[in-house]
């Protein structure tokens, strides 16, 4: 997709005046951080699994090459085949390729979030090949040409009115003036609607949340079952994944799986957790006959042994989405690409650049929300200032923040002349402020009077009063 | 012989400094009464905060260094501010990477640095402060002092000692305002609707006064208070535990 | 090996700033997979079978599961029966081979299938390999006696699970399969924890049960023998 992550500030100040947008941001800062709270209530040894699910991460990131090439071994030992992609083009094409060879008109698909990244859709499409997305929110904003604006809630911006439009003009093969005002029937239609799909697919995309290298098995998890449909049906199953998503053993593997959904959504766990191993065994009754997993690096292993080592451990819950006042103020459009809240404002400048991603670090007060709700601990404010300090010393903010920032310091590290530049400008603010104290407006400082008003100092610094109390004791 | 009183250096922050001095001699007050001998060394200005969350790593570590420099002889360095205490105690020392003395000696800092409230109760273990406040008050927690120092509990139970004053939690005492420093002026429509939450919070709680430990929330939601036309008085928390609120209160004349 | 291959993994070695891992290391790593230690396991599933039984049930309700127990596999049929009926449900079944030779012809009002799901089959029913009491998870496995898709097509899904099999924490279904493994590894092609019946809550955060998979799920517990 075109990333719009350049027009921040323009996306941002849409978002702001979009009531729909804002009745639904309310909705989704009311609804998932308070489920989570009670689901980690609930669970006394929350913090310990937090610790642990670090843990796993970090050993797998230390040995990565091994628990990829253990997992790689593994699924060809149970008849699948493994695909390595440097970049999103590799991925792409190895999918499309394996999507002709069976012959496929349909695809199903599970929501991928790499596959949002590597914009497989489109490329399928180009090829004459129909993908069809099957978790309803992710279908919701298939049909509206949108990108998802929530790690596992992508259609969390849109009202119940919006998705009717939709729908009527999209299933032109229900009658036009059915009733869609109930959420129950927009259910019901796409659940219709997708059966079809799911029965008459060639093959099945899915994404993954873990790759177990002690089984080469890939771990899927829904509520609404979409996933198991889309894998089990169609003869060939793709999985397309990230490569930092493998985990050493099942047990590991249940470690994050109890921390994963109670963080996001703070159910205690997601209704579907499943794991398959390879195409179906003789005499299955069900299942694929191809089983096909494509790992994806694009720029992640450039992430290993750095500054942004830690975002690695990402599960790609949604916590810090829901818990950040930035994207509860905007939502996920704004961010302008796949990923949003402050995961993405971390991500996004490694996978499109921070030269076309400068504001996503710097919108954020830092405020540390995110860190003390990730279930693997990443500390994101930390890597938000990292991508700062690559801006200011490569010369990518802005000429006036810089110059701006830069004369501050200077005076900041000469403590006299500090007092006798700043002693002044407080004295004339005092007195100018006194009678109402505050400002509406005030030369040079619109960004802070726009919306509020300035106090007024009070008209001395305490530094000098308290030469003045130390001169006047005894 | 009792022990020696504790010798304090005051790191008063540029925002108190410039903006509400009643604020440093609030918790000179607080100090004091607490057997302190406090100091303010004067070749303090700022404890670095905004070139570090701007990526400026060079001044920010100038200024540590400064900052290093003129308080490290004292017992213990009080900061009545969440934020610029946790400046020092948190990130001071990552600074000095490359630097494994001056890292020593930031991290020496840091252990002796605390946030005024977090001084009075877990440090010096105050019982209660000689005050008297009439009014509803509710807190808003600072994001850094609360997630960086570790301050929550510690300004409550020293309020829950001033006489004729009430507390009232708001839902979202632990959500930030939306000042985050430049920020709010670099994105101020955003910044705009996060304080209008905390606005509105302060509001459903239907105290008098809102309370912090943190001068920049306070001047950004008492800025926007103002501006939505609120009667909410607006102070910092040593003001009123150290029964100093004859002065108007943040933003009023 | 795929030129992509090599190019990432050598990627990851420079930025680990090692080779290959060294056979010491590889060896330790190996033995790390197969003698696999569990992590944390939550206190509240490490209770007696009576009281994981509870927890199981408990658990699974608040997932939206019911639950109906039955002393032996016989009275499993009767209690399928009165469970579509007073919900005013379908009694065409379509149950897996694994549970075909429950008597179902018993029950006159029940009509019973075995085989694989198809679109349209209004009630399925498989047999669980456990529950885990931490969460109310039903484990089911696939095979030749159990199609995985009957656990999702249907608009009703029974399962029935023997008391017996119910375990305090999801680790304990590993270590069983690790220790049933044979030329294929540990786990069949798909293993399916199944908690509480499909639900989406994509439009407008409305919580609406299901969403593609069944709008019901319903448990039968067996508690005399281990079905």
């Amino acid at each position: 997709m075109e990333a719009t992550t350049r027009n921040f500030e323009r996306n941002a100040r849409k978002a702001l005046a979009d009531t729909k947008l804002q009745e639904a941001l309310a909705r989704l800062s009311h609804g998932f951080p308070a489920k989570r709270r009670q689901a980690i209530a609930r669970l006394p040894e929350f913090e310990a699994l937090r610790d642990a699910a670090r843990d796993i991460k970090n050993h797998v990131l230390e040995n990565l090459d091994f628990y990829l090439e253990r997992f790689e071994t593994r699924v060809g030992e149970r008849g699948g085949q493994v695909h390595w992609a440097r970049d999103a083009a590799e991925a792409r094409s190895v999918i499309l390729k394996i999507c002709q060879d069976a012959g496929a008109r349909t695809v199903t698909k599970s929501k991928s979030m790499v596959g949002e990244e590597i914009a497989i859709n489109d490329h399928l499409e180009a090829n004459g090949i129909t993908p069809v997305e099957t978790d309803l929110g992710e279908y919701i904003i298939q049909i509206r040409g949108e990108p998802p604006s929530h790690l596992i809630a992508p259609a969390i911006h849109l009202s119940k009115d919006q998705v009717a439009e939709s729908f009527k003009e999209k299933h032109g093969q229900f009658p036009k003036d059915r009733s869609l005002e109930e959420p129950r029937a927009l259910l019901d239609e796409a659940r219709t609607v997708l059966r079809e799909s799911f029965l008459e697919a060639d093959v099945g995309m899915t994404g993954a949340n873990m790759l177990v290298a002690e089984t080469g098995t890939v771990v899927v998890v829904t509520n609404e079952g979409n996933a198991d449909l889309t894998m089990s049906l169609p003869r060939v199953h793709i999985v397309i994944a990230s490569l930092e998503k493998v985990v050493p053993t099942l047990d590991d593997a249940a470690t994050l799986l109890r921390v994963l959904a109670r963080s996001g959504t703070g159910q205690e766990i997601t209704v579907y957790t499943t794991f398959s191993t390879g195409p179906r065994r003789p005499g299955d009754l069900d299942g694929p006959e191809a089983f096909h997993v494509v790992l994806l690096d694009n720029g992640r292993t450039t992430m290993l042994g750095g500054e942004l080592h830690e975002m690695l451990r990402c599960i790609r819950c949604g916590a810090c989405l829901n818990e950040c006042p930035i994207y509860r103020a905007v939502g996920g459009h704004a961010y302008g690409w796949v990923y949003s809240g402050p995961m993405g404002a971390v991500l996004t400048p490694v996978l499109i650049g921070i030269e076309h991603a400068g504001d996503l670090p710097n919108a954020s007060t830092l405020c540390g929300k995110c860190e003390d709700v990730c279930p693997v601990r990443i500390p994101l404010p930390r890597m938000l200032r990292h991508w700062r300090q690559r801006q200011f010393e490569g010369n990518q903010a802005s000429a006036a923040s810089r110059y701006g920032l830069k004369a501050w310091a200077f005076l900041a590290r000469r403590p006299a002349l500090y007092r006798l530049v700043v002693g002044p400008g407080v004295a004339v603010l005092g007195a100018l402020g006194r009678r109402r104290g505050r400002f509406r407006r005030l030369p040079l400082a619109g960004g802070w009077t726009a919306s509020r008003d300035l106090p007024a100092p009070e008209g001395r610094t305490f530094l000098a009063l308290w030469r003045k109390r130390l001169a006047g004791r005894p | 012989m009792s022990p020696p009183p504790p010798n304090v250096g005051l790191f008063v922050t540029c925002l108190v400094d410039l903006m509400r001095p009643a604020v440093g001699f609030a918790a000179v007050k607080l100090l004091e009464d607490a057997g302190c001998v406090v100091s303010v060394p004067a070749a303090q200005t700022c404890c670095g905060q905004p070139a570090y969350n701007a990526g400026d790593q060079a001044d920010a570590r100038a200024i540590a260094r400064q900052v290093i420099v003129a308080f490290e002889g004292f017992d213990y360095v009080v900061v009545p501010s969440g934020s610029c205490a946790g400046m020092i105690r948190v990130h001071f020392p990552g600074l000095f990477a490359g630097d494994a003395p001056m890292a020593g000696r930031a991290r020496a800092l840091g252990e002796r640095t605390f946030e005024l409230t977090q001084f009075l109760r877990d440090v010096l273990q105050v019982p209660d402060v000689e005050a008297e406040y009439r009014g509803c008050a509710t807190y808003h927690d600072g994001c850094a002092g609360l997630r960086e120092m570790g301050v929550k509990e510690q300004p409550r139970q020293l309020l829950a000692a001033v006489r004729g004053l009430e507390l009232k939690e708001g839902e979202e005492a632990e959500t930030c305002c939306g000042f985050g420093g430049l920020f709010c002026v670099k994105y101020p429509d955003i910044s705009e609707r996060i304080v209008d939450g905390k606005v509105d919070d302060v509001l459903a709680t239907g105290a008098d006064t809102l309370l912090g430990g943190e001068l920049g929330c306070l001047l950004n939601v008492a800025g926007r208070l103002k501006r939505r036309g609120s009667g909410v008085r607006v102070r910092h928390v040593a003001e009123v535990l150290a029964g100093m609120t004859d002065g108007p209160p943040i933003g009023d004349p | 090996m795929s030129e992509a291959r090599a190019h990432i993994l050598a990627t990851i070695r420079r930025a680990l700033g090692r080779q290959a891992p060294s056979a010491e290391q590889a060896a330790a790593l190996h033995r790390r997979l197969d003698a696999p230690e569990p992590n944390v396991i939550p206190a509240r599933g490490q209770v007696d079978a009576p009281a994981r039984i509870g927890l199981f049930i408990a658990e699974a309700e608040r997932a939206d599961a019911t639950v109906a127990r039955v002393a032996t596999v016989n009275d499993v049929p009767r209690a399928v029966a009165d469970y579509l009926a007073a919900n005013n449900l379908p009694s065409v079944l379509k149950v897996a081979p694994a549970v075909a030779d429950i008597p179902w012809s018993e029950q006159t009002a029940l009509s019973a299938v075995a085989g694989v799901a198809g679109g349209d089959d209004p009630v399925g029913v498989t047999g669980a390999f456990a529950g885990v009491a931490e969460t109310g998870t039903l484990v089911l496995l696939s095979g030749p006696d159990s199609p995985t898709t009957l656990n999702f097509l249907p608009d009703t899904h029974i399962v029935v699970l023997a008391a017996a099999r119910i375990v305090g924490a999801y680790e304990d279904t590993w270590r069983s399969l690790r220790a049933a493994a044979g030329g294929d590894g540990p786990l069949p092609r798909t293993v399916n924890w199944i908690t509480g019946p499909s639900r989406t809550a994509d439009i407008e955060q409305t919580l609406l049960l299901g969403a593609h998979g069944p709008r019901r799920l319903h448990i039968v517990l067996v508690d005399g023998d281990d079905g």
